[in-house]
């Protein structure tokens, strides 16, 4: 069986800070990590992989030539190949733009390894974009059976069995291959976490062959069915218009009484005054 | 293609008893706003089986007309099903624009149809506006809440985004007035290739209704324990408040998932959002931006949280929420 794990290099949002003189972003210096919630769907793979050692798991970025380092952190942690899914014509590309040209990749892979794909995983969302939208927008271009807001999967038979979160609980669903799982952050106490962190870390063995591995890079060239028209900015159906960092709370009022039941009065007063509660 | 109608549609998302899903009913404000700058009607879609209940909630809250698809297959949520259903009805209708809230299955939901479709969509916004042209500014947080954006859909019908629970508030009540016209599609059951096996209610996670809450006090780490949540739960009883969470207190297992604020649990948009012991990491702010007055509470001055804050105690939260509630109890008393 033949997983593939779709995964984005994102700059680590937390460590995002404003400039504020400018009140603008400030990239520079923030690092490079592999997408927190790619990170999930990689484990999930590994654990399917756990359960029948036969299960071969690819690994596909798409990204500027950088984006190869999450891969060689990929292969280290439990993918068997990977690809970078790399050409300048593809940048600017919404996210529908970019499901079209993962999806002529995922043909292409296909094609070339002689293997359908029965499993595709992705994360929920990247940090960056925050859209959730690649993972099903690739399904249904693909055509495939989509779950979205997994915690984890496992095989029954020919089908996938996702546990998935849905409001006010757990939703346990079957669906049978080829499909496309997409996962959240999985319910664990920090205990749990500790134990078995979702990815798990990477053995020595698999670091030091991943560092070695050879990771093809996939064109425009190599993808001779793509449609032109449908990538890139130009081919992207959403633009953005303008983009500003949202005013920062400036006239926030601070309280800091000697006694603390002065400081909470004070909060319930300035709160009825202005008829907050 | 173009858009056959000015008018805008708002999916009204039902529960499996046939109520709606309160954020259905909030995009009617957004939607009206809308339908008055482009010039059309506003719909309402209702996809659902016996939802009398919420054909009802959007017709006394101001839609212009609403189109209802029922059928058994749309009791419980699947992908296949609401997809077949709300693609062809968008086919045959082709409004200028559609809303459709951004629930768990709302965002499943609009990247599969407006992939099928090829159109944009454009996620999790928490402003709308139209511009001179007529086309919908879509606004977005992105990276983490630190960036907004606008964003536009010019060349392609409709332009679709999906709109953050509890951003908006519901219109006003008034008298039923909408035409109602049933459309008549059905999806066979072969067609819908997700199967559900078993569903798990977290019984922790009852009544937990933080999208639609008007007033969250929530804790974090500086809640110390489950036994913690006991002054954050009596300052939330005082004020008739949702309990909230942040992801720290969550995965330290002192409260069910089901409460987690934030980029990994649920974004929120209420009048008042009470944070207290909570340091405010980027994912946390993020959830909370919708939210229209913050008060934090927290003994180390230097926390992030209160860069976001309207009103901000630097203090023990154990010393000042159960003051805090006493003087709310007396008040109402």
């Amino acid at each position: 069986m033949n997983i593939l794990v779709c995964v984005k290099q994102v700059p680590d949002t937390t460590e995002i800070k404003i400039d504020p003189v400018t009140n603008t972003l400030i990239r520079q210096g923030v690092p490079s990590i592999l997408n927190p919630f790619d990170g999930y769907a990689l484990e999930a793979a590994a654990r399917i992989k756990d359960a029948d050692p036969s299960v071969n798991i690819s690994v596909v970025c798409m990204g500027p030539p950088q984006a190869k380092d999450v891969l060689v952190e990929c292969l280290a942690i439990a993918a068997d190949k990977a690809y970078l899914v790399t050409d300048r014509i593809f940048g600017g590309s919404d996210t529908l733009a970019t499901s079209y040209i993962l999806s002529c990749a995922v043909e292409y892979l296909e094609k070339t390894n002689g293997a359908k794909f029965d499993l595709i995983f992705c994360g929920k969302q990247a940090i960056d974009g925050d859209t959730a939208q690649v993972g099903p927008e690739l399904a249904e271009i693909l055509g495939r059976t989509q779950v979205t807001y997994g915690l984890s999967a496992s095989m029954n038979g020919g089908a996938v069995r996702v546990e998935k979160e849905v409001d006010g609980g757990v939703e346990i669903l079957e669906a049978q291959c080829p499909a496309l799982v997409t996962f959240t952050q999985p319910h664990q106490t920090e205990e749990e976490a500790q134990a078995h962190p979702i990815p798990r870390f990477p053995t020595i063995k698999r670091k030091m062959a991943a560092k070695k591995a050879e990771i093809p890079n996939v064109t425009a060239a190599e993808l001779s069915m793509i449609d032109a028209t449908r990538i890139g900015l130009k081919g992207s159906p959403t633009k953005v218009k303008k983009t500003f960092v949202p005013q920062r709370k400036t006239g926030g009022i601070k309280i800091q009484e000697a006694e603390a039941a002065d400081s909470a009065k004070k909060l319930f007063s300035l709160l009825s005054d202005a008829k907050i509660i | 293609m173009e858009a056959k109608t000015k008018d805008v549609w708002v999916f009204i998302e039902t529960n499996d008893d046939g109520t709606a899903k309160n954020v259905g009913i909030q995009l009617l404000t957004p939607g009206r706003l809308i339908a008055t700058k482009q010039g059309g009607k506003l719909v309402a879609l209702v996809i659902g089986s016996n939802a009398d209940a919420a054909i009802n909630d959007a017709n006394t809250h101001g839609a212009d007309e609403i189109v209802v698809i029922d059928g058994p297959e749309y009791k419980h949520y699947s992908t296949d099903a609401y997809a077949t259903a709300l693609t062809e009805v968008l086919k045959k209708h082709l409004p200028t624009s559609v809303l459709i809230g951004a629930t768990n299955n709302g965002r499943d939901l609009a990247p599969r149809v407006s992939s099928r479709i090829n159109t944009g969509l454009v996620a999790d916004c928490t402003a709308l506006d139209v511009d001179e042209e007529g086309l919908v500014d879509w606004t977005r947080p992105a990276f983490g809440g630190n960036l907004m954006a606008v964003i536009k859909c010019p060349d392609h019908v409709p332009q679709i985004g999906t709109v953050r629970p509890g951003v908006f508030k519901k219109p006003e009540e008034t008298a039923s007035k909408a035409n109602i016209i049933k459309e008549d599609i059905h999806v066979p059951e072969n067609e819908i290739r997700t199967k559900v096996v078993e569903i798990i209610k977290d019984m922790g996670a009852e009544n937990v209704d933080l999208e639609g809450a008007k007033i969250i006090v929530s804790g974090g780490r500086g809640v110390g324990g489950p036994d913690g949540f006991g002054v954050i739960r009596d300052c939330a009883a005082a004020l008739g408040a949702t309990v909230g969470a942040s992801r720290a207190a969550v995965d330290s297992g002192w409260i069910s998932h089901a409460h987690q604020v934030g980029q990994t649990g649920k974004t929120v948009g209420p009048e008042l959002y009470i944070a207290c012991g909570i340091s405010g990491a980027i994912q946390h702010v993020a959830g909370i931006s919708g939210a229209k007055v913050v008060v934090a509470i927290n003994k180390d001055p230097d926390a992030p949280i209160f860069d976001v804050a309207d009103y901000g105690v630097v203090g023990n939260l154990f010393d000042v929420l159960p003051v805090l509630t006493e003087e709310i109890k007396k008040a109402r008393a």
